[in-house]
């Protein structure tokens, strides 16, 4: 079989077992450093080897399996969503950065702005309407009712 | 034996009538209801958004909260696939097929009132059967030594794993990967800390609600940001026209029965999950039909069956969780992880040493269950309105609760650190085609079953064979080698029949 070929019958299977069989090997890698001991006295580092090797045998037996099983049904894929993506990763990191350097109402306001654009139907006002009326919320449910502790601003 | 469960029943309503347990009780109930309806989100979520919140309650109103909420919410969910055609609640996507088309011929209504009705009826017979098989249950339980927990906890592992959408392969693969965070953080014999990669906040374990927010909330998010459907106008639906004729109750009552039946079997079955009982209850009730084609064409069997047994699972399920420790699907993971938080051990001790908290728990569920039905009907009106909430405004405002909710678990923001991280991994495995449910059954057994096991070899000197040889254990092990070789069967015969096919296409 030329190598156009094998390529078209790869499928995601190849690399979700190559994952597993990493995640795998990266637990038996570092579960040796902590001491392994023997079936009576075993040392911390006995059940994440164990874990770690069944968890790449596992994976290789699904990256076989990719090869023998006929090529599945071709699915539509949906084009990548970068902007979506990118929006609600970022709005997350942005909450914990303004948390901890601005306090919850900016970081409230942040994590709502920053993930509603990320919506192709939402428009910078209406993003703004949104999150203005989440912190509003916010403020009557976290601070007023459960009074949480975290400092509504803070400076540095 | 029965004098002495419904003894003890009577003193569990008590236990949930007291206010304040009420007061929790029906909070659970409004607010599962509530985020149950909202389009993408499911009793998943609503549990772990408000498990922060039992931290600092007491363990009784703590667990009646969260098993109000996840009953709640799957009223909620149905509601979704009648009126709208929402598959967005995986176990009621079957309700569509013929819920929705009822709703188009105008009998949306009824298949409402079909569903709250046999709900009610299937929650009812599996508190009954709950009632009367957790004390055998338990008596069977209590000579189970460290060797069988662990045998059980594996099977349990494996059937939830195996037994999840798509290869069974890949969902053992994700138990795994769940076994393995689990281990993250203080080893409770040696005091080795693991898998911390130097982070201090790591040693007391990755934090269950972050994981679960993560999973299920932020990787949801991620996959479904502007490719949720548009949602029309929903329909009116008015108060009198959710009374079900008595010709319809008729035609309903025994598909509904039969559901609950299987709804019951597959409750009992640890690992099996909620999604899979309401297929098959569907496709029993449609092979056994004298008048198949009228499926997905506004069949009433087609709503009754399916939603008697997703409920009288949910409430069977409840057996595994509190008596042994086993969960049966990934809510189930979550409630156990509660207990757990709240320094309860499930097992058989529980039924003795916390009387209050068992019986209270089963007789709360008939309270939440008439409560729901209160709810449900003069408050019809207000989900249809929620129903169409934008998700444009809906999955912004849910990423703040979740920000916060996981913020105030230590009142520190490493925890959102975390949800973020599992998010994207999450949607990796998603993207790969793996199923994420198994992690986080994994993730809460993990602890267990490392003590249950490193326990048996120690009283063993070592030997393996122990597992075998203890005959409780030893059947518990031929149970999980009989499911895995029937799956090996069947996935065997599978990959047959397509290449055969693909060779006859070819040809």
């Amino acid at each position: 079989m030329d190598i156009n070929q094998w390529f078209k019958k790869t499928n995601k299977d190849y690399y979700g077992g190559t994952l597993m069989m990493l995640i795998g090997c990266g637990a038996v890698a570092r579960g040796i450093d902590y001491h392994i001991g023997t079936l009576t006295q075993m040392g911390p580092g006995y059940y994440p080897v164990g874990v770690g090797v069944l968890l790449a045998l596992v994976g290789a037996a699904i990256a076989l399996q990719a090869s023998r099983s006929a090529p599945a049904v071709e699915r539509a894929e949906q084009a990548p969503e970068w902007r979506g993506w990118l929006c609600i990763v970022s709005s997350l990191i942005a909450f914990v950065v303004l948390g901890e350097y601005g306090g919850l109402l900016p970081a409230t306001f942040a994590i709502v702005f920053i993930s509603a654009l990320g919506d192709r139907q939402n428009t910078l006002k209406s993003a703004l309407v949104l999150s203005l009326s989440m912190v509003m919320v916010c403020l009557i449910v976290f601070w007023w009712a459960l009074e949480i502790q975290f400092p509504l601003f803070r400076w540095g | 034996m029965i004098e002495q469960s419904l003894l003890d029943l009577w003193h569990g309503f008590g236990v949930a009538l007291i206010p304040h347990n009420l007061m929790w009780s029906f909070f659970g109930v409004l607010v599962g209801n509530l985020i149950g309806v909202l389009p993408g989100m499911g009793a998943l979520s609503a549990i772990s958004m408000l498990l922060p919140l039992t931290y600092t309650m007491q363990p009784v109103p703590a667990l009646l909260m969260l098993a109000g909420i996840f009953y709640g919410s799957q009223y909620g969910g149905a509601i979704g696939a009648i009126l709208l055609n929402l598959p967005c609640h995986p176990p009621h996507a079957i309700t569509c097929l013929d819920g929705y088309p009822m709703t188009r011929q105008g009998k949306g209504g009824t298949a409402l009132g079909i569903t709250m009705i046999s709900s009610f009826f299937a929650a009812s017979f599996g508190i009954i059967v709950m009632i009367f098989a957790s004390p055998l249950l338990v008596s069977i339980a209590f000579k189970f030594g460290p060797a069988e927990i662990f045998s059980i906890m594996l099977l349990g592992l494996l059937a939830g794993g195996t037994m999840s959408r798509g290869s069974p392969l890949k969902g053992v693969a994700m138990a795994l990967v769940g076994l393995l965070a689990g281990a993250v953080g203080t080893d409770v014999t040696s005091g080795v800390m693991r898998f911390t990669f130097g982070f201090l906040q790591l040693a007391d374990k990755l934090e269950l609600v972050a994981l679960a927010l993560g999973l299920f909330g932020v990787t949801e998010f991620l996959r479904s940001v502007n490719r949720m459907k548009v949602i029309g106008d929903g329909p009116k639906v008015r108060l009198r026209d959710m009374r079900p004729s008595k010709a319809e109750l008729k035609q309903a009552f025994f598909p509904m029965l039969r559901g609950t039946l299987i709804g019951t079997l597959f409750g009992a079955m640890p690992g099996t999950g909620p999604t899979i009982t309401t297929f098959i209850a569907y496709a029993f009730e449609r092979k056994i039909s004298k008048t198949p084609e009228r499926f997905g064409h506004g069949a009433l069997e087609g709503v009754a069956a399916p939603e008697a047994a997703s409920h009288s699972k949910t409430q069977v399920d409840f057996i595994p969780t509190m008596s042994l420790g086993i969960p049966g699907d990934a809510v189930m993971a979550l409630i156990l992880g509660a207990l757990l938080i709240q320094g309860i051990q499930p097992g058989p001790q529980l039924m003795t040493e916390h009387a209050d908290l068992f019986w209270g728990l089963i007789a709360s569920f008939w309270i939440g269950n008439v409560l729901l039905l209160l709810l449900n009907v003069p408050l019809i009106g207000l989900w249809v309105k929620l129903l169409q909430v934008p998700y444009r405004f809906l999955f912004p405002s849910a990423l703040l609760f979740i920000a916060v909710g996981v913020y105030s678990v230590n009142n520190s923001l490493f925890e959102v650190n975390e949800v973020l991280l599992f998010g994207l991994i999450g949607w990796v495995f998603v993207a790969l085609d793996f199923p994420v449910a198994p992690i986080l059954l994994g993730f809460v057994l993990g602890p267990m079953i490392e003590e249950n096991f490193r326990r048996t070899l120690l009283i063993s000197n070592g030997n393996l064979m122990e597992f075998v040889q203890r005959p409780i254990s030893g059947s518990i092990m031929a149970l999980s080698v009989l499911m895995i070789a029937t799956q090996m069967f069947f996935a065997f015969r599978l990959n047959r029949r397509t290449r055969r096919a693909a060779r006859t296409a070819v040809s």
